[in-house]
Order: C-alpha cells, then sequence, then structure tokens
C-alpha cells in the first residue's frame, strides 16, 4: 500500500470523519428512539455535558492555556484554541451589544455537518449539533463558569448562518470570592 | 499517529448514555446500529483510491491494517481463519477498553465498550459486498477478539 505524502494531515483529517460520521449515526439513532426534536435536542445537550466535563481536562492537559481572567478571555480560547484543536475550525467571535456577559461564536464552517445536506424529514426544530453546546456548558462549569450555551442561528435550519451564544451567568469576582472560604 | 480524543470522548459516553438502567440489551443494539453505520461509511471513503480487492481474505487484511489504523490507531495483532467464511481478529491494546481497565476488572461492562466495534466491522463488510455476523469477546482487558462469520450467499 503507498503511503501518500502528507500522512500527518491526512490522519488529522481521517481522525475528524470518523468523529463527524460517529456524530451523525448517533444523532439518526437518537432519531429514531425518540419522536419529538425536543427531545431528541435535550439528549443530546445532555450527553455533551457529560462528554464536556470530562474533555476539558484532555484540553487543558494538550493546549497549557493560562487561567483566563474574563469571559472574553474565556470565549476567545473557546474559539481559537478549542474549537481549533478539535474541529480544526475557528469560529469568530463577537458580544452582544446590550448585555454585558454575552457572547457569540459564529461558526463559518461546521465540520459537523459535512455529510449533512438539510434537515431529515418531519425534523425541522432539530438542533443538529446541540452536542456541542453541552459539550462547552460542560467544560465551562469544571471551570467554575456557569453559562447557557445555545444555538442562536442555524443553517440548516435556513439561516445564514450557524451562531452559538454563551450567556455567562455568575460574575468572574464570585469565582475569585469561593476560593477564599 | 494522531490522537482521536472527541471520538474515543464520544464512544465512551454513547456506550453509557445508550445502555442505561435497564437498557442494556437495546442499548447494545443500537450501539451496533451505530457503529454498523459508520462502518459503511468509513470502509466507503478509505476504499474510494483503493483497486478492487481480490478476495475475501484481502478484505479482511483491509480491515485489519487500514480501517483498523484509522480507527484504533494500531493494527490488528493477530488474524486466524479457517479458510471457510470465519475469521478471528485479535486486538491485545484494544483502545476502546484501554481506559477501562488493565485485567478483570469491570469484565461485565465490556460488551457495551464492543458493541459498537461489531457493528462497525459488520457495515464495513456490508459495504463491500459481504454479510456477517460479528461477535466478540474480551477474557482479559484491554485485549480482545472479534470473531467475523461470513455468510454464504
Amino acid at each position: 500500500m503507498s503511503r501518500p505524502m502528507n500522512r500527518r494531515q491526512d490522519n488529522h483529517k481521517i481522525s475528524r470523519e470518523l468523529f463527524v460520521l460517529t456524530y451523525g449515526a448517533l444523532v439518526a439513532q437518537v432519531c429514531k428512539d425518540y419522536e419529538k426534536d425536543e427531545d431528541v435536542n435535550k439528549y443530546l445537550d445532555r450527553m455533551g455535558y457529560d462528554i464536556g466535563i470530562r474533555l476539558v481536562e484532555d484540553f487543558l492537559a494538550r493546549s497549557a492555556v493560562r487561567k483566563c481572567r474574563s469571559y472574553s478571555e474565556t470565549v476567545d480560547v473557546i474559539a481559537q484554541v478549542a474549537f481549533k484543536m478539535y474541529l480544526g475550525v475557528t469560529p469568530s467571535v463577537s458580544c452582544s451589544k446590550t448585555t454585558e456577559n454575552e457572547f457569540f461564536l459564529i461558526l463559518d464552517k461546521n465540520p459537523l455537518v459535512d455529510f449533512v445536506e438539510e434537515l431529515p424529514a418531519g425534523r425541522c426544530s432539530l438542533c443538529y449539533c446541540n452536542l456541542l453546546c453541552g459539550v462547552i456548558r460542560g467544560a465551562l462549569e469544571m471551570v467554575h463558569l456557569a453559562a447557557e450555551v445555545t444555538f442562536v442561528q442555524d443553517r440548516l435550519k435556513g439561516d445564514d448562518v450557524t451562531e452559538i451564544g454563551i450567556i455567562f451567568s455568575k460574575k468572574v469576582e464570585d469565582k475569585k470570592h469561593k476560593r477564599k472560604k | 499517529m494522531a490522537d482521536s480524543p472527541l471520538f474515543q470522548a464520544l464512544h465512551m459516553e454513547m456506550a453509557h448514555a445508550l445502555c442505561g438502567e435497564g437498557e442494556q440489551e437495546k442499548g447494545l443494539g443500537a450501539l451496533e446500529g451505530v457503529g454498523f453505520r459508520v462502518g459503511q461509511g468509513l470502509s466507503e471513503r478509505l476504499t474510494k483510491e483503493m483497486p478492487s480487492f481480490k478476495d475475501e481474505l484481502d478484505v479482511l487484511k483491509f480491515l485489519c491494517k487500514d480501517l483498523w489504523i484509522t480507527v484504533f490507531k494500531k493494527q490488528v495483532d493477530n488474524l486466524r481463519t479457517n479458510h471457510q467464511g470465519t475469521y478471528m481478529l485479535q486486538d491485545n491494546q484494544f483502545l476502546l477498553l484501554s481506559q477501562l481497565s488493565n485485567g478483570k476488572q469491570y469484565l461485565e461492562e465490556a460488551p457495551k465498550f464492543l458493541a459498537f466495534t461489531c457493528g462497525l466491522v459488520k457495515g464495513a463488510l456490508s459495504n463491500l459486498g459481504f454479510d456477517s455476523t460479528v461477535t466478540a469477546e474480551v477474557a482479559v482487558m484491554p485485549s480482545s477478539k472479534f470473531q467475523v462469520v461470513i455468510q454464504k450467499s
């Protein structure tokens, strides 16, 4: 068997494809088990959460990022380090003009939907990538940041972009306060 | 060889989530179903640029080498056959069991972590034109054996 030149790049690509294929098959299975889109979404979010609380350790070990001192820094790390490391893409970050603790990740490219052209029939409320929201939420919780993470816009649902919203619900000062006890 | 933390994390979570309390049987079937779909898709992508296989044994060698390396980061350690459609694939350091234990602890949990792979092998073979049954056994973790029986059409 001849070895291609860019073996390392191929490996990363294939590794990601394996994950994407597996994720797609999982979503199909969960859709079989749950009739309501809402229930599938909750299930995916829950699974993501359980993955996130463990994956964060892997992330911190691999990335050696230093402690973030603000929500904005935290979101930047999620977008520029974590997404890049695990999914090979870097969403752009924006923050809400009205709400201080609200940030948005805009995914121009979303590898999770590489093999998905459109939502399955009768599944128009399905948040196909909801696992991602759970992962982010779980990971944040492990670094003592509580946040609500949802898909604000979804290309699969006909929106122009795919956008994840992160709303932090505790002030960073609280974390410092906790440690003093 | 590039690591696959996302895939491993997802696999472990699927095993736990799908095989919850009192849902073992159904869960194992679901896991195998997920693996089957992945096996079909993956073998399709891996064999796209490859010349067609000479025979059944060639296909099994592809599974033991290319497919196994792609998913489990190493080749199968031992492939045996009776040359009558039955094959035994042995992996002494099976990736998906390596985080569970070394030895006999949690042996009863092993089926949850093998079902996906049984489906994967079945699905890959199916995509390449072979119907099969695939079962797995573990005596001492993380070593596992997968038995493939190709159905004669």
